[in-house]
Order: structure tokens, then C-alpha cells, then sequence
């Protein structure tokens, strides 16, 4: 999957987290007892008076503990699984089928689980995630929730039997061969959760989307993108979109919306090694780097959601596989004067959410990004980490003239990502170094757009990928900055026309000029996406268009 | 009113709810096929050994370093098969090939302790290939004459005096995109060996009764030694009515050979490139109109991609004939059917089996011939319905029954979604938006009901009543989304007069009822809810007897209703669970198996003539479009479908047949852009297209933003059971709409009267295509015409084709300078008029 990171699902923004009141340990005492609905963390100190620490603790950090994940309320060791095992794999071998393999590379979403994240307005969100993707090993510590777990906790806190999504979804016609449903359940259970949601509720907008303004989100504020990365082959959606819009507000007794309130699962250290394949993970960046050192030959992962297509499609498999979406280090947004740098782990929905519209192009990116499952997972570091040409994110880094910030364990450099990618799937980047941040100038173009060609609006990949950063001042154009993906080997600026627009007046001469340059920019090829011919129209067609955006706005 | 279309009091049929299974969908709950291999002690792994060369001899099949693999048990290959070494009925179809036939094709399959040691046994084994020239493209393999199976010709009327009586004659070629199935849940199969020998298959399969028959036959076996059940399937759409086959005597085989249970289950990857799809098609047409615009004469050609076997090929293509006329009369045809031999999967039955293709090619015609004959689409459509009254028949010879409902769906969609404003205020959103451009299409479809092989039309059933009152109930059809076991519930109630708390019903097997047809052709609920109704009517009949006793009554005067026995015109009550009890001291049998036998129905398959079907399915869809000019790219904003299922079963169940047949006929038309390697490098004959991420599906963004589906009221079907009608398959082809809206977007960017060609699928690209022909014809003094650079001629009348004929799914598509792009090229149309 090109377009997404080999980086980032995990969250950990404030190290604060890592200390547990006790109050709070002792009520979510750990899940030893298989009261189901209890949904537990675990505090360090209560995992190494209860388990036996393994033979390979690090020389730092704290002592490494057999692997387990919280599985609906209840600790399950990941031994035996090898460490490529996924998570749905662990989960249906250990009899939890509900969740389902539709694809294995993280297009379908019946995979999808709810995982506890620290959250954005609460100390922890639900988020779904493709468990399709992500190794077990990596959710080490962690607390999972599936479709199965839902049931009983949501029960709690509704009058039937059915979690408040399971409900809807059951009595409004949602499934029909249920083979997604689980999955759908469950991305519909993050956004059921998502503390900000009923905040943008409206109800006194109607449930019918004929009169809606905005028909993506429904009267309870439900955003359907949220659904973006879950295909279903029979209902034709319209009865999973009613389900959708007709839940309400979490009961205050649902032990899943309680457990909100209390702080994420600690990051923990994983050194989970079998039959000579490792899954390590460590506290630091700097300890990290040292490792990454050590081990030239290790796989970098944060979400996974490029790695995780590698071992399911193509078979491949790492002896050292690395995590890093947990570093603090690379988990800051900071907001100056002169740029906004964006940690190179931080998801995409963390940054979507976090900079809320400040950097207008991003936001034009993120909807348009995969879907929200992978977003959940995926990150700036993954996806120019894997170099792939036709990322969507690279076209509106170089449109923003982004630099990459490269760290090492002898420090960092900081390399302007147009002279970031060297080749096809290759870059500056040395064995060794990771991607700590991602460097957006400041001020920006006011003048931006992000055209995405492709066949599907929801979660496909782009053909061709355009973005616009200029400057107009008084009709002159000033600066222009375009980036372009799916044309070249690498993802490339479009120079030539950047030189076509510079200095001349925005008018439709100018902008047809610049746009017959623009169509002749890079060497797009004929694949099953569009042909060369499609390629090379939409490149002129995309400034064409913007232009076309650009006069109706002053006009109207 | 027949004895099988009348209802009885307070039925539970009619009553909308939710599937039966609901409640374990949404838990995860529900059990399939791949479920229970984490139930099962044991189990062995199987692995197909895919060859990825698209044909070629096996000069030499190496399985030892495979077994060299720690944890590999095992390899089967074709000596190990003590039957008979087939996988299809038409024994054309080896389990085990000596040739492969295209690419990606399973030779041998690796038995492994897990799944990762009998994927790497599997890339272990060795094998060489003698390789063969292949045909890849439906163009080549036309032009190879490369063909198989049977070739029907459809005979109506006098096609030369029909062509000599008309004012107009167009004539064209169109050449369209296979689907995948995209079941979520992929082909799985597990097997194991009971203590007597017994072979008991678990399978995803839509014809449980055929896969038992062909693991017996690779087994060797009687089939009274073969038990195999569905318990559920995520998914079927036809992809699993002949497919699934192989894979259930691939685990039987293992199972067989190991005594230890084996699972077969492919991953997507495989699921995609091993088996079959829906067929594409290529038609060449000729069409001819009296100076009304009503059709006089049709000739046509079509040719389906049948792939490496014929499989279903035979009868897709028949039922692709059946329906070229669908709501239209045509009084003088002849349609020819043929079935391309390519090296690809072999394609299959997929959700209307034919029907979609042939309706798609007299679509295609109306949207492309209207502006030449100076009509509004929907008008020329409506002039050419069938009429009530005038005993017309279709091309095949079978009188259309309630013909009239063809016009009265139509005008409700009509009135329903305001067509007549809605069209006046898109032609005035046109005029104001020159980037931007919407569309407003009606289509119809009329949609045989019955298997067009007559023999299959009947189903069977077993209903058992326990001393406690409750009710078992089993019956031949599968479970596949389609709320097949949610209706059957629903008319087993319905018969016995109880509620529906007191009925069960168990998993499809082939020791409860035996010789089933296949889960399909739209039949599952009309075959298997009368065999359902014969079984609980010969109980009913027993128990009134019993209750007539209790009651001081005739029997024939007694009633149950609601779960209560009375005599006509008394008071006096018998509890049905008391009523089971007395039975059962009076020794009166509580169980029946039930049978049907659709009547009426003939068909004489070389004659091509005959009344295959019991009745008509009938819908009408008015879908509206926004197209982006800048790329093509577009949303469906807005669809009203009005549809006849008769009186509907189960209201809630039939609504999302529609819907979700809808929008599975857009991804066909609009999304779903199957590609093959054509190319003659080394990956020739492969699947581009073998994942999610390249092949797409509908998703939330194809979902209309408004969408009204209403069913016809009082729409009693008389020939199927409490007088509903079929509905798996017609709905999909309520998608028309959708192309001819798109259609008529883009023709908004040319001058009136273009004829504008459409590749299918219609996607963004295609559509971009279409677009820019459109505007070429605005920039051309011969604009009318319509013609680009290459899309048409000014003619004849002749069938050529001008350009190359492009195949589907070629790498190497044409670009603007072709007008219509890649696909459309193969397309002519040329007027004599």
C-alpha cells in the first residue's frame, strides 16, 4: 500500500500518563478475573509483582514482561503467535472469530477493533483500527476491544442485550450476510465514542439527508467517514448510514465510555522474540536510534499499515521488526512563528484533529487520505518512509515546501523533502536514521488546493495526486508551488509550471499556458488506475480547475 | 386466488423485520464456514500451488522439496485422486490439471500443520511448463475463433422484412467489463472423516447438493456417503453456486488421505485470481426503427468470455438472450449467442446470470440511438414497452405476463421522484454551470423468473414438531445474505398458524433434504418457501384433525391462528403446544418432508422457444448524476426505484435486496474495472486487478445521497407462494440508470442531438472520455453526428467496427486522440438515416 506509512498508530502525547493514581489502578484492578465488562489497565508496578519478567530485559528501561494484550477485559498472553502475527489472527485463534479476515490489507475493514488510545479531549479514546495490519506484538500492554466485547459492555449501559451500535444496526436491516458487520460495528463504536461527537450534534436537523446540508454527518453528529475504510457487498449502505445516524450519547454507566475518563494503557517496552524473528519496541528515541544501529536489517513500524500489506500479500518476513509510534520524541505538534513541526508518529487523525484547519492543505489532505481505519494507524514518517510515488501526502508536502527532520543516534539533519526522494521507493535517508518530524514553513499560500484523481471518493489511490500552494497578489501571481504524485518515480514539483505561473497575471490566458506545461510535467505510464493519456489531461485539467474555483469565489 | 398465493389470517409473512441471524451479526456471533476451524482439534492447512503462467503444458511436477518443509504432511496432486479427477459437471474442468490454463491456475495443493508451513511447502514445489500461446483478450479470442459450448440463435419474426419496413437503421458494437464477486467472505471448505467413514463437508456453498455430489465423484463415493452443509455464507452473489466445488474435494481429498480434518480456505489474493466472475461480454448489433422511433428489427451477436471451462457459460449465455428485449417488444430478432474460449478463470453465475448483459446491450442501444432518432430517452423507452392487451410475446416465444406493470412502476418513479420538475431544474443548473453537469435518467427491467433449465425448478423440505410444540425446520436453499432462512421462518408460521418464537431452522445439509438446485436464480425463496409450505400444510392437515376431535368439530372447520385452535364460530380454544401433545398420544405423525415442482414451464434449448419462466420480475430507477467536467469524476445524487416483488415476504428484507442490488449493478457499470494482463511480457494472463486496493468496490461515497426505494402495492403474484415475487436478481439492473444518467451528463457538454458513447465501467476516466467527445462534436460543424476522431462513421449501416477492437482491461488503452477512450473504441455506431 504506497500511500500509507510503514509509521505510526500508537499514542502517547504526555509522558504523565505513564503514572497512575493508585485510586485509579486499584479500580481497574488488573484483569485477572473474567468478569467480563470489567475493561482494565494495568499499572507497571501490578505487572512485575504478577508476572515472571523474561530472560531478554533490556540493559535500560523498565523490566520487559511476557506480552500480553487486554483482550475485552481480559489479559491474553501473545505466545505462541510467531511475531508477524496479526492481531486478527491472535484474536480468531484464540476463539474470538467475530472479527473477520475480508482482505487482508486493510481495505475491507471487517478486521476492524477498538483499541484504547490516549485521547484527544479525554485522557483515553476508542479507536478503530485494521486488525488485519497490525502485529499483535505490537498492542503488547495494550486494551483491545472486539465486536464480541462490545456486546457485553455496551449491554451495560443500554436496556437490551445489544451494545447502543449493535442495536441500530440489528433492528434497522445494517447486515445482511454479517460478514462486515463485526467490523462496521466496531468503526461505528469509535465514532459512538468520539467525546467530540455529540458535540456537533444538530438535532434539530432531520434524519433525512435530503434535507441535510452536509449529508456525511448525521443529526447526532456522526461523521461517515468514520465507515470510510469498511465495504460492505450487500446492504447497498443505506440501512448502516441509519444505524449510523440514529445512535445517541453513550450511557454514563457504559464501562467503555467510563473508561474514557481514566488514563491510557502505558507504552511498555516489547522484546518478543521467536524462532529467530524479533518484535522490539523501547522507550526512547535515543535508545531506539541505538538499536536502529545495532540492527541495520529491522523493519520500522508504527502503524503498520504499509508493513502489515508486505507480510499478508507479498509474504514477507522480518528477522527484527521495530516499533517507534510510542516515542514521545517523535509524538509533538508544535505551532511557531516560522513552522509548524509535526511528529513524524503522530497519526494522521491525531494531526487532522489537532491542527483543526490550520494548515488549509492538510486539510484538504486528510479526508482524502486511505480511510479513517488507516488514518487511525498511519503517519507522516510512514508515508515518506516508504518513498512510495504515489503517497498522497508528499504532493502537499512539496507544495508546502516541507523539509524532513532525519535523526541518528549522532544527531539530526534537516533535508527539504524536494531533495528528499532519490529513486523509486528511495531517498536521502541513511540506514539507521528515522524520521523524527516534518517541518512546514510558515507563512503559508493562501491560494491551495489538493486534486485527487482516482476511480472511488472513500479510501482508493490516487492515479494522479496534485497540489497548489500559491501566492496572488493583486491578479499577479507571486509564488507557485505545486506537487505531484502518481507522474515520475518519485513524487516531483512541477517546475516547469511553477515558472509558468510565476510573475504572471491570474487570468485564464495564463492559467491555460501554464496548465498545456503542467499536462507535459513528469512520465505518467498506463496501468489499471488510467492510462497515460487520463494521467496527463487530469495534471492540466487539475489547474484548470483550480483556477475555475479560484473566479467563482471572487465572483460570488 | 390459487391455493398457493392466498394468505391466512394474521400471517407472519408481510411482516417487516430484521434478518434472523441479526443479532449474531452484529456480535460476531455467527458462524462460518473458516469459524470453525478454531472449533476443530487438529486441522491441516491447505495451500494451493498456483502456476502464474497463463497456459502451458506440465512437463514435470516436483512435489519432494515441498515435504522437505518442516511441517508439511503432505502433498495432492492428481494421482492421489481415487475418483474421478474433475472439479465441474461438464468434465472439462480437471482438479488437478496436467495443463495449466491461465494464469495462476492451482496444480497441486500443500497440506501443511499450519498455514504458514503449507505456504512455504506449496512455493517449494517445482514445476515446468511447456508453455502454449494464450488468449487473453475477448477480442482475440473472437478473432482466433476460439469458442465453446453451444451456440443458440434466437429466432422471432422476419428480420430482413423488418429491417426493409424501417425508417431508420443504426448498427454498433459494445464490449463491457466482467465483476468479481467480492463475497466478503472468500471460498472455504472443511472436511473431515466421521467414525463410520462418513465424509462430512463443511462449505461455503450456494449448492450444497452438487458439491456433495462432486466430492463424491473425486472421492469415489456414493453420495449417501457424503454429508455436506452450509452453515451460512458472507456473501454468494453466484460466485459460489459452481465454484466452491474444487475447494470442498480438495479438504474431502486431504481429509481422506490424512484422516484428519483439512481446511481449505483461500486468501483474496487467491480468491481473486482462481476463480471465476461475472462474464464480460462483446455484442455486435444492428437495430432498426419505424419513423416513431418503435423498434422494428434487432440482429445482435453476443459473445461472453466463458474463460478456460465452460462452467455455467452455457446457460449465462441463454439467459443473456432471454433478455435483450427486456421491457421492450421486439417483433423480428435474431440473437446470437457464443461463448469465447480465453485462458482466464472460468467465468460464472453472478447475481441476474446473463440477464444484466443482454439488458445492457438494448440499453446501451436506446441511450445511444435516441438523440439520433431525435427522442428523449425516456421517451423512446416508453414507446417501445410492451403493451397490455395485444398477446405480445417475447423473442423466445413466451407471452408476457402483467405487462402493464412495466408502465405502471414507471410512471410511479415518474410521479414519485417529480421527474418532470426535477428535469427542468437540471436543464436550468446546465445552462448556468459550464464545468459542472447533471443528469437524469429512467430505466426499466423486466426479469425472468424460474432456472431456464426446468428440471431444477424444484425444491424440497423437511419440517419437524417436537412434543414441546416447537417447531425444526430445514429446507434446500443456503443462506447468503439474502434473508433466505429470515423467509422461510416467516411462511413455515405463516402455514402452521403460530408465532414465530416457535420456529427454528437449522443449517442447510444434504442428509435432511436431498437433490436440492442451487441457491439462485433469484428461486430460492419461491422453490424452497413452497416445498417449506407443503411439508407445515401436510402437518397443519394431521393436527386439525386431532384438534377437530378436541373441538367437537369438522377438521376442515377448525382454524389456527396465532398459536390457538378454534372451531369456526366457538369459543372454544386448544393451545397449540397442547394440541402437538395430543397428536403425539394419538400417534400422529409430526414431521413431513415437503416438495415443489414449478408448474407450467417448458423450454426446448435448440429450438430456442418455450415459456422458461413462471413470471416477470418488473422495476423502474430514475437515478440523477452531477459530473465534474475537469475529470470526469461524479456522484449519484439522488435515486427513486419503484419495484414488483409481488406482495412481499419479508418487507425489510426485500427493501435491502434492492438497494444492495442497486448499487452492486453501479460498481459493475461505473466502478468495477476489471484488468488483465494483455501485454505479452512475462505476466501475461494475469490478474491486474487481484485486490482491494485495485479493484473497487462501492463504498459509502457511491451510496445515492437520497435514495427511495418503494415496492409496488397490491402486486399479488398468483404462481409463487403467499404471493410474492423473486427478488435477488432483477434490482441490480435498476443500475441502468445510473449509466444513461452519466450518459446524458456528458452528452450536456456537447451540442443536443449527440450520440454519446460510454465505456463500461463508466469511470471517472470513461466518463472524462465521454465528456470530451462530447465537446468535440460542440467544436465540429458535423457536431450532430456525434462523431470523434474514430467513435463512429458516417455508413452503411454496416456491423464494423471502426476502430481496433480494444480490449477490456488492455494496459495499454488508448488515449484522447481515440475519443472515447480505451474501451469505448470498440464501439461503432453509424446511421443510415
Amino acid at each position: 500500500m504506497p500511500f500509507r506509512g510503514t509509521f505510526g498508530y500508537l499514542v502517547l502525547p504526555f509522558s504523565l500518563h505513564l503514572f497512575a493514581v493508585p485510586a485509579v489502578a486499584r479500580r481497574f484492578a488488573p484483569a485477572r478475573s473474567s468478569s467480563v465488562g470489567a475493561y482494565e489497565s494495568r499499572e507497571l508496578s501490578d505487572i512485575d509483582e504478577d508476572d515472571e519478567p523474561t530472560d531478554r530485559a533490556p540493559e535500560r528501561g523498565p523490566v520487559v514482561t511476557a506480552p500480553r494484550i487486554t483482550v475485552n477485559g481480559t489479559e491474553t498472553p501473545i505466545s505462541p503467535a510467531a511475531p508477524h502475527t496479526t492481531v486478527l489472527d491472535f484474536l480468531r485463534e484464540r476463539g474470538l472469530t467475530g472479527t473477520k479476515e475480508g482482505c487482508a490489507e486493510g481495505e475491507c475493514g471487517a478486521c476492524a477493533v477498538l483499541v484504547a488510545r490516549p485521547g484527544a479531549n479525554e485522557p483515553t479514546d476508542w479507536v478503530a483500527v485494521n486488525a488485519c495490519l497490525l502485529p499483535a506484538a505490537a498492542l503488547d500492554g495494550q486494551e483491545v476491544v472486539t465486536s464480541e466485547g462490545l456486546a457485553t459492555a455496551g449491554a451495560a449501559g443500554s436496556p437490551g442485550t445489544l451494545h447502543p451500535v449493535q442495536e441500530e444496526m440489528a433492528v434497522r436491516g445494517g447486515s445482511q450476510c454479517g460478514y462486515c458487520t463485526p467490523g462496521f460495528v466496531c468503526s461505528m463504536a469509535a465514532e459512538f465514542y468520539r467525546p467530540d461527537r455529540c458535540a456537533h450534534a444538530d438535532p434539530a436537523e432531520g434524519t433525512d439527508p435530503a434535507e441535510s446540508a452536509d449529508p456525511e454527518h448525521g443529526p447526532n453528529g456522526f461523521d461517515l467517514h468514520a465507515l470510510s475504510g469498511n465495504l460492505c457487498r450487500c446492504t447497498g449502505y443505506r440501512p448502516i448510514r441509519d444505524a449510523a445516524f440514529a445512535v445517541g450519547a453513550p450511557a454514563d454507566e457504559d464501562p467503555l465510555a467510563q473508561r474514557r475518563e481514566q488514563s491510557p494503557p502505558v507504552p511498555v517496552a516489547t522484546e518478543y522474540v521467536r524462532d529467530g524473528s524479533a518484535f522490539l519496541r523501547r522507550n526512547t528515541l535515543g535508545e531506539t536510534l541505538r538499536l536502529l544501529r545495532e540492527r541495520p536489517d529491522a523493519v520500522v513500524v508504527a502503524g503498520s499499515t504499509d508493513w502489515g500489506v508486505e507480510v499478508n500479500i507479498r509474504a514477507r518476513r522480518a528477522d527484527c521488526v521495530i516499533a517507534v509510534d510510542r516515542l514521545d520524541e517523535l509524538r509533538e505538534l508544535r505551532v511557531g512563528s516560522d513552522s509548524v513541526e509535526i511528529g513524524a508518529a503522530l497519526t494522521l487523525t491525531e494531526i487532522e484533529r489537532r491542527l483543526d484547519g490550520q494548515v488549509p492543505l492538510l486539510a484538504q489532505l486528510f479526508p482524502q487520505f486511505a480511510s479513517r481505519l488507516i488514518r487511525n494507524g498511519a503517519t507522516l514518517g510512514g508515508n515518506l518512509g516508504t518513498g512510495s510515488p504515489i503517497g498522497d501526502s508528499p504532493p502537499v508536502l512539496l507544495a508546502l515546501e516541507a523539509s524532513v527532520v532525519l535523526a541518528d543516534a549522532d544527531g539530526e539533519r534537516t533535508v527539504p523533502l524536494a531533495d528528499y526522494f532519490t529513486g523509486y521507493r528511495q531517498s536521502v535517508r541513511r540506514p539507521g536514521e528515522l524520521i523524527r518530524a516534518v517541518r512546514v514553513p510558515l507563512p503559508l499560500s493562501p491560494v491551495v488546493a489538493f486534486h485527487k484523481i482516482a476511480k472511488r471518493r472513500f479510501d482508493d489511490i490516487s492515479s494522479v495526486a496534485v497540489a497548489f500552494a500559491l501566492d496572488v497578489e493583486d491578479g499577479i501571481v507571486r509564488k507557485a508551488r505545486i506537487g505531484l504524485g502518481g507522474v515520475a518515480a518519485t513524487p516531483i514539483r512541477a517546475l516547469s509550471t511553477e515558472e509558468a505561473l510565476e510573475g504572471r497575471a491570474w487570468t485564464a490566458e495564463t492559467v491555460d499556458a501554464a496548465a498545456r506545461v503542467l499536462r507535459a510535467e513528469g512520465t505518467p505510464l498506463n496501468d489499471q488506475r488510467a492510462s497515460a493519456a487520463y494521467r496527463s489531461a487530469m495534471l492540466g485539467q487539475s489547474l484548470l480547475k483550480l483556477y475555475a474555483q479560484t473566479t467563482e469565489a471572487v465572483s460570488s | 386466488m390459487s391455493h398457493l398465493s392466498q394468505r391466512p389470517e394474521k400471517p407472519a409473512v408481510g411482516v417487516s423485520m430484521p434478518h434472523e441471524s441479526a443479532v449474531q451479526h452484529v456480535t460476531g456471533a455467527a458462524l462460518y464456514t473458516d469459524d470453525l476451524v478454531h472449533r476443530t482439534r487438529d486441522v491441516l492447512h491447505a495451500y494451493p500451488v498456483q502456476v502464474m503462467k497463463a497456459h502451458g503444458r506440465i512437463t514435470r511436477l516436483h512435489t519432494g522439496p515441498a515435504l522437505a518443509v518442516p511441517g508439511v504432511v503432505r502433498v495432492l496432486t492428481g494421482a492421489d485422486v481415487p475418483g474421478v479427477n474433475d472439479a465441474g459437471m461438464k468434465h472439462d474442468e480437471p482438479l488437478f490439471p496436467d495443463t495449466v490454463m491461465f494464469h495462476g491456475h492451482a496444480v497441486a495443493w500443500v497440506l501443511g500443520e499450519t498455514l504458514e508451513a503449507a505456504r512455504l511447502g506449496a512455493a517449494a514445489v517445482e514445476v515446468d511448463l511447456d508453455e502454449q500461446p494464450s488468449l487473453i483478450a475477448l477480442g482475440d479470442a473472437i478473432a482466433a475463433g476460439s469458442f465453446h459450448g453451444a451456440r443458440p440463435v434466437m429466432l422471432t419474426g422476419d428480420v430482413d422484412a423488418g429491417f426493409a419496413d424501417s425508417a431508420h437503421v443504426f448498427s454498433g458494437e459494445f464490449q463491457f467489463s466482467d465483476q468479481e464477486h467480492f463475497y466478503l467472505e472468500t471460498h472455504a471448505a472443511l472436511a473431515l472423516v466421521d467414525e463410520n467413514g462418513q465424509m462430512f463437508v463443511q462449505s461455503s456453498t450456494q449448492h450444497p447438493s452438487e458439491t456433495q455430489e462432486i466430492v463424491a465423484h473425486v472421492l469415489g463415493l456414493h453420495s449417501h456417503e457424503v454429508t455436506v452443509q452450509c452453515l451460512r455464507m458472507g456473501g454468494g452473489f453466484g460466485g459460489k453456486e459452481m465454484q466452491p466445488h474444487g475447494f470442498a474435494a480438495v479438504a474431502a481429498l486431504g481429509a481422506r488421505l490424512t484422516g484428519r480434518p483439512v481446511r481449505v480456505r483461500l486468501n483474496r489474493t487467491q480468491d481473486l485470481t482462481m476463480s471465476g466472475k461475472r462474464h464480460g461480454f462483446h455484442a455486435e448489433w444492428r437495430i432498426g426503427f419505424d419513423t416513431e422511433g418503435r423498434i422494428q428489427a434487432l440482429e445482435a451477436t453476443l459473445t461472453a468470455d466463458g474463460g478456460w471451462s465452460l462452467d455455467l457459460s452455457e446457460p449465462v449465455v441463454a439467459r443473456a438472450l432471454c433478455h435483450i428485449d427486456n421491457t421492450y417488444w421486439i417483433p423480428n430478432a435474431r440473437v446470437a449467442g457464443r461463448i469465447a474460449k480465453t485462458n482466464k478463470v472460468s467465468n460464472t453465475a453472478f447475481r441476474g446470470f446473463g440477464g444484466p448483459q443482454g439488458m445492457l446491450v438494448i440499453e446501451d442501444i436506446m441511450g445511444r440511438c435516441a438523440p439520433l432518432l431525435g427522442l428523449d430517452p425516456m421517451e423512446l423507452r416508453e414507446r417501445n414497452f410492451y403493451r397490455p392487451g395485444q398477446g405480445q410475446t417475447t423473442p423466445y416465444g413466451q407471452p408476457v405476463t402483467h405487462p402493464e406493470r412495466i408502465s405502471t412502476v414507471w410512471q410511479q418513479v415518474r410521479a414519485d421522484g417529480r421527474l418532470a420538475e426535477r428535469r427542468r431544474e437540471i436543464a436550468a443548473f446546465n445552462a448556468a454551470h459550464p464545468d459542472t453537469k447533471r443528469g437524469l435518467a429512467i430505466t426499466g427491467v423486466k426479469f425472468g423468473i424460474s432456472f431456464n433449465l426446468t428440471a431444477f425448478n424444484q425444491g424440497g423440505a423437511l419440517v419437524l414438531v417436537y412434543k414441546d410444540g416447537s417447531v425444526l425446520i430445514n429446507h434446500g436453499g443456503t443462506e447468503m445474505g439474502q434473508g433466505l432462512h429470515t423467509k422461510m421462518l416467516q411462511v413455515a408460521a405463516t402455514t402452521l398458524g403460530i408465532p414465530l418464537h416457535k420456529v427454528r431452522l437449522a443449517p442447510t445439509r444434504t442428509d435432511k433434504v436431498p437433490n436440492t438446485s442451487a441457491t439462485a436464480a433469484s428461486a430460492g425463496a419461491d422453490l424452497n418457501g413452497a416445498a417449506v409450505k407443503n411439508a407445515c400444510e401436510q402437518i397443519r392437515e394431521r393436527l386439525l384433525q386431532v384438534a377437530g376431535g378436541r373441538l367437537g368439530a369438522n377438521a376442515s372447520d377448525v382454524r389456527i391462528v396465532e398459536g390457538v385452535a378454534r372451531a369456526l364460530g366457538s369459543e372454544t380454544e386448544l393451545a397449540w403446544d397442547e394440541l402437538v401433545r395430543t397428536a403425539y398420544f394419538q400417534r400422529v405423525q409430526l414431521s413431513a418432508s415437503g416438495f415443489y415442482r414449478t408448474e407450467g414451464l417448458h423450454w426446448d434449448a435448440k429450438a430456442f422457444q418455450g415459456s422458461p419462466f413462471k413470471y416477470f420480475s418488473y422495476g423502474a430507477a430514475a437515478a440523477e448524476v452531477e459530473v465534474d467536467g475537469f475529470t470526469g469524476a461524479y456522484r449519484i445524487r439522488r435515486v427513486d426505484i419503484v419495484h414488483d416483488v409481488g406482495d412481499s415476504l419479508s418487507p425489510m428484507i426485500d427493501i435491502g435486496q434492492v438497494e444492495g442490488g442497486f448499487v452492486q449493478g453501479a460498481g459493475w457499470l461505473t466502478l468495477e474495472d476489471m484488468r488483465w494482463d494483455t501485454g505479452d511480457g512475462p505476466g501475461r494472463g494475469r490478474l491486474l486487478t487481484q485486490a482491494a486496493s485495485t479493484y473497487k468496490l462501492p463504498s459509502f461515497s457511491e451510496m445515492p445521497q437520497e435514495f427511495h426505494v418503494r415496492l409496488l402495492e397490491n402486486a399479488t403474484e398468483e404462481g409463487a407462494v403467499y404471493g410474492s415475487k423473486a427478488v435477488g436478481e432483477p434490482p441490480l439492473m435498476l443500475a441502468f440508470s445510473v449509466r444513461e444518467a452519466l450518459r446524458q451528463a456528458a452528452a450536456a457538454f456537447g451540442p443536443a442531438g449527440v450520440s454519446v458513447e460510454l465505456a463500461s465501467p463508466a469511470t471517472p476516466e470513461a466518463v472524462y472520455w465521454a465528456i470530451e467527445a462530447s465537446r468535440r462534436a460542440a467544436a465540429s460543424p458535423d457536431g450532430h453526428r456525434g462523431d470523434g476522431p474514430t467513435t463512429g462513421h458516417d455508413g452503411d449501416g454496416s456491423t464494423a467496427g471502426t476502430g481496433s477492437t480494444a480490449e477490456a482491461g488492455s494496459t495499454t488503452g488508448a488515449g484522447p486522440s481515440t475519443g472515447a477512450g480505451p474501451r469505448a473504441e470498440a464501439e461503432a455506431l453509424s446511421s443510415s438515416a
